[in-house]
């Protein structure tokens, strides 16, 4: 078990992170690059267009991502918004400031290309039903993090609010997702029952499970990138920072 | 529970002895009542009674801690209130008993305002008693967690609003269903339980940005 202590510690150290994960940064962005570029040509120009749906299917190897990922992005968020709360890491809040507002351009773009591929899909670019409420709530949750830090003056404070509301966030975004979905079992508009995808087809999960990864890996290389900005930021003082800067 | 009465007492004397301050709430809702009834039509009336009863909640709730915290009230009751918890819930017990409340003994009239029938009444009276509490205690989340800084306002508007759409959901849903007289049960218990889960764990957090606010 002493390497999981030591793991934590360790990332928990701007200094060790900040030193080892330029590579990491490079890899994940020509790794996710790479992925993204491979799943968007196979899925624009080679998959078959759907029965129902036609040439608009094209649009979801995007959308689909997208929202996957901003989901994925405010768990995170939470669990370091939890981690800061009870031990104090200085790493899990930078994350937190870091990540928040990249979810917030990836929730923007999931629900961009949800109103894009629901016009002539569903014949309406919006419905009230569970999924785009609760992805647009999201978007919401993301931008009061970024807001409520630059309301409140002292850092120290601000964190550990930020870091508390991104864990009510948490709490709330299953409410909120089942009370909307209640809501429209009992007035389900006919307009969604085309969209509905029937089993998913082989020739379409392959792209888009490319893209879903590449998706993942290119963003954790943006997410990186801007947490070690942070830590430039908050250490600009440190004599490692400094030795670093001139040696590399 | 004698922390919950002291505290719910002395901030109902303080509101009622600043009127203006408490009514301001009450005659946000009257006034956007009378705004939508002029230019709307009567069907989405339960639905939009609630949605103005939200906005006059998050309006109310946005200054909950903001007199105490500027003359110090505030830091002597995260000093000396243990636990914390009963004097949360009986501030914005009494909060609630000049904002929410209110609004909810008012709604009868704007609905008959607005729509001329009587049906459906006693539930949308029902539905906002129940969850206006809930409101109440979510929004006090946000305001506590901006109450050092000054510039609450919009900024709690937006932290809290999307956490008030579950109760918005089954409240408008429940006064809707009354109206058009369909069954209300399921709505009605669905609200009663988020307001049982707001009055077990809001008042935690509240605590928490508070003691946060004010570096304890």
């Amino acid at each position: 078990m002493g390497w999981i202590k030591t793991t934590f510690h360790k990332t928990g150290s701007p200094r060790w992170f900040f030193t080892g994960s330029r590579p990491w940064v490079i890899g994940l962005y020509v790794f996710g690059a790479l992925l993204i570029v491979i799943g968007s040509t196979w899925g624009l120009g080679f998959v078959p267009a759907e029965r129902l749906q036609g040439n608009s299917v094209r649009i979801l190897f995007i959308h689909a991502p997208a929202a996957h990922l901003a989901e994925a992005i405010y768990v995170a968020i939470a669990i370091a918004g939890f981690v800061f709360l009870v031990w104090r890491m200085k790493m899990a809040d930078m994350l937190i400031q870091a990540a928040a507002p990249i979810g917030f351009v990836v929730t923007v773009v999931a629900l961009a290309t949800g109103i894009i591929w629901g016009i002539p899909t569903w014949g309406t670019g919006w419905v009230w039903d569970a999924r785009t409420v609760s992805t647009l709530l999201l978007a919401f949750l993301f931008f009061g993090l970024v807001a409520l830090r630059q309301a409140i003056e002292r850092p120290d404070r601000a964190s550990r609010a930020v870091a508390l509301l991104a864990l009510v966030g948490v709490v709330n975004i299953p409410i909120i997702k089942y009370s909307v979905e209640w809501f429209t079992t009992l007035h389900q508009p006919p307009s969604i029952e085309i969209g509905k995808k029937p089993a998913i087809a082989a020739v379409f999960l392959w792209p888009l499970a490319v893209n879903v990864l590449g998706f993942y890996c290119f963003v954790a290389g943006v997410v990186i990138a801007a947490l070690r900005a942070r830590i430039v930021e908050r250490e600009a003082g440190a004599k490692w920072l400094r030795d670093w800067t001139v040696k590399s | 529970m004698r922390l919950f009465i002291t505290q719910f007492r002395r901030d109902l004397v303080l509101a009622v002895r600043s009127r203006s301050d408490a009514a301001n709430p009450l005659v946000f809702f009257v006034l956007a009542t009378v705004l939508l009834g002029l230019g709307t039509g009567s069907e989405l009336v339960p639905g939009v009674i609630w949605v103005l009863a939200l906005f006059a909640n998050v309006l109310a709730v946005e200054g909950v801690f903001r007199r105490d915290h500027e003359d110090g009230t505030l830091e002597q009751l995260l000093i000396h209130a243990q636990p914390l918890f009963p004097a949360v819930v009986g501030k914005l017990a009494a909060h609630w008993a000049l904002s929410g409340l209110p609004v909810a003994v008012l709604s009868p009239v704007a609905a008959i305002m607005l729509t001329g029938t009587t049906t459906g009444i006693g539930v949308l009276v029902l539905t906002l008693c129940i969850g206006t509490p809930a409101l109440t205690l979510l929004g006090a989340i946000g305001s506590a967690l901006t109450v050092a800084t000054g510039r609450g306002g919009l900024l709690v508007a937006i932290l809290v609003l999307p956490f008030y759409v579950p109760v918005l959901i089954f409240g408008a849903g429940a006064s809707t269903a009354a109206m058009l007289g369909d069954p209300v049960a399921f709505q009605l218990l669905a609200l009663s339980a988020l307001l049982a889960a707001c009055l077990t764990a809001a008042p935690f957090a509240v605590g928490k940005a508070l003691a946060i606010s004010q570096e304890y």
